[in-house]
């Protein structure tokens, strides 16, 4: 890998789906909505070269590597021990100057009003996102990151992240070769989001492509995607945009920006916005025109996170993160029925009974 | 709540009992329609998507005939394989029936071999002999309309002695009246000519959509296949032609909401040039566009726009106001057009294989050749030909007032199809005899307690169906003509109607929720009381009502599926509409805040 200065940092609108060797998945795809006219939180990412010098740096002959090579992933125990053990290792690592100096340089220049930017750090591996493996919620995310120094400690928990006894296990049993495997990091603006949550380009229940289910609930979507939170749920029309579902549930808890200015804070929803739609029928029609612009894009059905500035002077749903959906994608389907010779003959099987 | 497992959810035909001061009331309709021994272990639903008002007598023809008809189709001409026909019965005034399904295996086989070449030969055909239906129909109906109703005047006429024709015009009575009923009989067994193919190739389509799409709405199939210039809408874009007219000649002002046809007519006829010049477009347009019933073609009492100018009149002074506030009231075919080969080419490409693309090709296009036939068959045979009918059995119904028998031409209707033909034969003898027919101390009485047992019927609340609950419903007729399959009795069953006062559940017609106030409206001759933004409940939408959905918000109706006309015209205003719903119009009233929600096809009581 090069090994170049100028390449520590990357910011999402040069980066394109083609670079996720050097900046991951996830941030490969910030970048390539970015470019297709999807609003995404701005920020960069700490490329994979910046991992490789700084792993190299500190394990110049490669040891860690061997070692995660060499581990036998039905040992659990072993696994989830070594794990630890290296992980510690990678956080006690020193960050080399060049990189923690572009990486300082970068997040000052995302500072707003002379604070410093509230930020999600989050982990973008070269292997994650991709149409066959989601690698979803392996590696770390940190929210509401503030100031340089947790910066430079988050990105660095990234960086460890990559040897969670989960993840290892999940590529050893992918069959992918530790050596291409690399790591970069997502530093990306934190949106105070009134409201946040999912949204799958398909039916996840039933693979039905001809729907978009939106999931929902108030404040940061991390109370949704931890489960803590049973969101509210709208199935759209792929086609036509008409709401075809809604159920709205009580949504008890949300997730805030700590006042103090970094970290999260879960907090009780009030009463009386337990049982309102967190989102309008408006709101709904933008994601579901948002949804059909990032397919179409890909080509391929995607799972996408998206967020609703608490700020209304913003008109307008940031996607955090999009990938291609890999459950339904992977699975044959038998086609719901094949050309006949004549277009009338599927009526004379239907009634004579011929089930295909 | 929970389903209940060991109590059949509906109640046994022998359970049920006689609406209390009707008794007597299975005089009223043949002997074969009513309850027999053995029914007990026989499914039945009611009928309400035809039948949703109790049947006089006369119109138990409406049953017997298309029963008589379809199952020809079915049973015997086609040969489908895995249905018979259809048996009714009428308990109070209502009408249930149970389909006969095919279930032996090698029956079905041996079936299919017959309606393979029978139903191939129309499907292949199918251009051309829609053609020649389309002029059997005409000319069914202009028979009907010339049949003449004998005057049986003092002294027969010259003719029958100089041309030595030797037959009495008594003997005409009965054979003009015959063939009435014949040429009834007739049409509805050409309204099956195709029909059932017809919806043969929906169904294929829904059902490929369903488990292409696993989440496709019904309204989303039937909105690719739909029809854009369907004869019911081109009857609807008559009454704005004349409302155009009025405007463009000057004489819009006599066309005021509300206002008596007849005083609208003469004000116009005396309005000199002006008037003369509407008048001529009014003829032109007259036959055959106002030939629509204000019902479905099922009771006497829905009358043609023709019979009874109040509906179209209302709704070309509704036109003329539009117009005059300087709205566009055209139709956008182009635009429906275009909008419906969005839908049908996005759905395309959401799929992933093209083997399974070429079959929707198949499918859809083979929807599209047969719809024009399953949609504006109705026009012909309902409306044109039915109004007809009824008009000629009222003739009819004025000779029987003219000899004595009756007081009332309208009272024909109270009198099965059989004994009409009794109380003729009175006046046939009578005027051989050169006496007076003796029928009236026979039926006035009759009339007059038919009556009063029929208004009795009409607050009987009818259960949506009645016998054991049957593991399986699969007949596809039951499924294609009244889209009732095992999932909706499972659904009957979860949901018997007296258990949530405050919902009531339909069809899925036309997507979105909105709230309102209800305007319940029995007859189509009320959509005078309408309000802008009213949510319109009525018994079933034809094209009559068409005039009144620019004013309100949505619609529910006792009667119809997603491929029905208020079905259509809901989803072109982009209204939610729930239809089908049996009985919205006897448990709703006009003022109560409502939500439609057309998305599932409930509609909840608010107050």
């Amino acid at each position: 890998m090069s090994q170049g200065s100028e390449s520590f940092i990357s910011h999402f609108s040069d980066l394109t789906l083609a670079d996720r060797l050097t900046v991951g998945g996830k941030s490969a795809s910030l970048g390539e909505l970015t470019r297709a006219g999807v609003a995404v939180p701005p920020g960069f990412a700490v490329t994979t070269c910046a991992f490789e010098t700084f792993l190299s740096q500190s394990d110049p002959h490669g040891e860690i590597r061997s070692e995660v090579a060499a581990l036998d992933s039905g040992d659990t125990n072993l696994v989830s021990v070594a794990s630890a053990r290296i992980r510690q290792r990678v956080c006690d690592m020193p960050m080399p100057a060049d990189i923690a100096d572009e990486i300082c340089s970068n997040y000052r220049s995302m500072a707003r009003n002379g604070s410093g930017a509230a930020v999600a750090v989050r982990s973008s591996a070269t292997c994650e996102d991709s149409e066959t493996a989601s690698f979803a919620g392996l590696q770390d995310t940190y929210l509401w990151v503030r100031g340089e120094e947790q910066l430079l400690d988050q990105v660095r928990a990234c960086w460890a992240s990559l040897y969670n006894s989960e993840s290892i296990t999940y590529r050893q049993r992918l069959d992918l070769p530790e050596k291409q495997i690399s790591m970069a990091v997502v530093v990306q603006q934190m949106v105070d989001a009134v409201c946040a949550g999912v949204m799958f380009t398909r039916s996840p229940t039933t693979g039905d492509k001809s729907v978009i289910v939106i999931e929902g609930s108030w404040g940061l979507g991390s109370s949704l995607v931890s489960g803590e939170v049973t969101p509210d749920h709208f199935v759209v029309n792929k086609v036509t945009g008409e709401i075809m579902t809604r159920n709205i549930s009580p949504k008890e808890l949300e997730h805030v920006p700590d006042p103090s200015g970094s970290g999260v804070l879960e907090r009780l929803v009030d009463e009386e916005r337990r049982s309102v739609p967190c989102l309008s029928d408006d709101t709904l029609g933008r994601l579901w025109r948002i949804g059909r612009k990032v397919e179409e894009h890909y080509g391929s059905p995607q799972d996408i996170e998206w967020a609703v500035p608490r700020d209304k002077s913003e008109e307008t749903v940031y996607l955090l993160q999009s990938r291609p959906e890999t459950v339904w994608a992977s699975r044959q389907k038998e086609p719901a029925a094949k050309p006949t010779d004549k277009a009338f003959e599927h009526v004379l099987n239907m009634m004579g009974g011929k089930k295909r | 709540m929970n389903k209940k497992t060991s109590a059949n959810p509906f109640p046994l035909p022998s359970e049920i009992e006689s609406v209390p001061g009707t008794e007597g009331w299975e005089e009223m309709y043949p002997y074969f329609s009513r309850v027999q021994a053995g029914d007990d272990k026989i499914f039945w639903f009611y009928n309400s998507m035809h039948f949703s008002e109790p049947l006089p007598a006369f119109d138990a023809l409406t049953a017997e005939v298309p029963y008589t008809a379809m199952g020809a189709s079915t049973t015997r001409i086609f040969a489908f394989p895995a249905t018979y026909g259809v048996e009714h019965r009428i308990i109070n005034g209502r009408v249930y029936i149970t389909a006969h399904a095919v279930t032996d295996p090698d029956e079905i086989a041996r079936r299919t071999e017959v309606f393979n070449k029978r139903a191939a030969h129309y499907f292949e055909n199918w251009d051309e002999l829609y053609e020649k239906w389309h002029k059997k129909m005409l000319g069914l109906i202009e028979e009907v309309k010339g049949i003449e109703v004998p005057a049986l005047s003092e002294f027969d006429d010259e003719s029958v002695v100089l041309e030595a024709r030797g037959i009495g015009q008594n003997h005409f009575v009965r054979e003009g009246y015959h063939h009435c009923i014949n040429l009834f009989s007739k049409m509805w067994h050409h309204h099956f000519e195709f029909l059932m193919l017809g919806y043969g190739a929906y169904m294929v389509f829904f059902q490929f959509c369903k488990k292409a799409f696993p989440e496709i709405p019904d309204q989303m199939v039937a909105r690719m296949v739909a029809g854009i210039d369907l004869l019911m809408f081109q009857a609807d874009d008559k009454l704005k032609i004349l409302a155009h007219r009025a405007v463009e000649v000057g004489i819009e002002a006599s066309f005021v909401d509300g206002a008596d046809p007849k005083v609208v007519l003469k004000e116009i006829e005396s309005a000199g040039d002006k008037g003369k010049k509407w008048l001529k477009t009014f003829a032109e347009v007259r036959d055959p566009w106002f030939n629509i019933s204000v019902g479905d073609g099922f009771y006497h009492y829905h009358r043609s726009w023709d019979d009874d100018l109040t509906v179209p009149f209302s709704a070309v002074s509704h036109y003329v106001d539009m117009i005059k506030a300087g709205e566009d009231i055209e139709r956008k075919t182009d635009e429906l057009r275009k909008e419906r080969k969005r839908i049908a080419d996005e759905y395309r490409d959401l799929i992933d294989n093209d083997e399974e693309r070429a079959a929707f090709d198949q499918m859809l296009g083979l929807c599209h050749r047969v719809f024009p036939y399953v949609e504006d068959h109705k026009f012909y045979c309902e409306h044109w030909f039915t109004t007809s009918f009824y008009a000629k059995i009222r003739e009819f119904g004025d000779l029987l007032v003219r000899e004595g028998i009756l007081k009332d031409r309208e009272d024909i209707f109270q009198l099965t199809h059989l004994e009409v033909e009794e109380a003729l034969v009175d006046t046939m003898l009578a005027w051989a005899a050169g006496s007076k027919p003796i029928g009236a101390s026979h039926w006035q009485p009759i009339v007059d307690k038919r009556r009063a047992i029929l208004a009795k019927f009409a607050d009987w609340d009818a259960p949506i169906a009645i016998g054991p609950m049957p593991e399986h419903l699969e007949d596809p007729a039951v499924q294609m003509l009244w889209g009732i399959t095992s999932e909706t009795l499972e659904s009957w069953s979860m949901h018997p109607d007296e258990v949530n006062e405050k919902e009531i559940h339909g069809f899925a017609a036309s997507p979105g929720v909105v709230e309102g106030i209800a305007r319940v409206l029995k007859n189509v001759n009320d959509i005078g009381q309408v309000r802008e933004g009213d949510i319109l409940v009525s018994p079933v939408t034809t094209p009559s009502w068409g005039p009144v959905f620019p004013k309100i918000k949505a619609a529910v109706s006792d009667i119809g599926g997603t491929m029905s006309h208020a079905a259509i015209v809901a989803r072109e205003y982009g209204m939610p509409a729930v239809v089908g719903t049996g009985r919205a119009t006897k448990r709703i009233t006009t003022g109560q805040r409502l939500r439609v929600d057309g998305d599932n096809g409930i509609v909840t009581i608010l107050d």
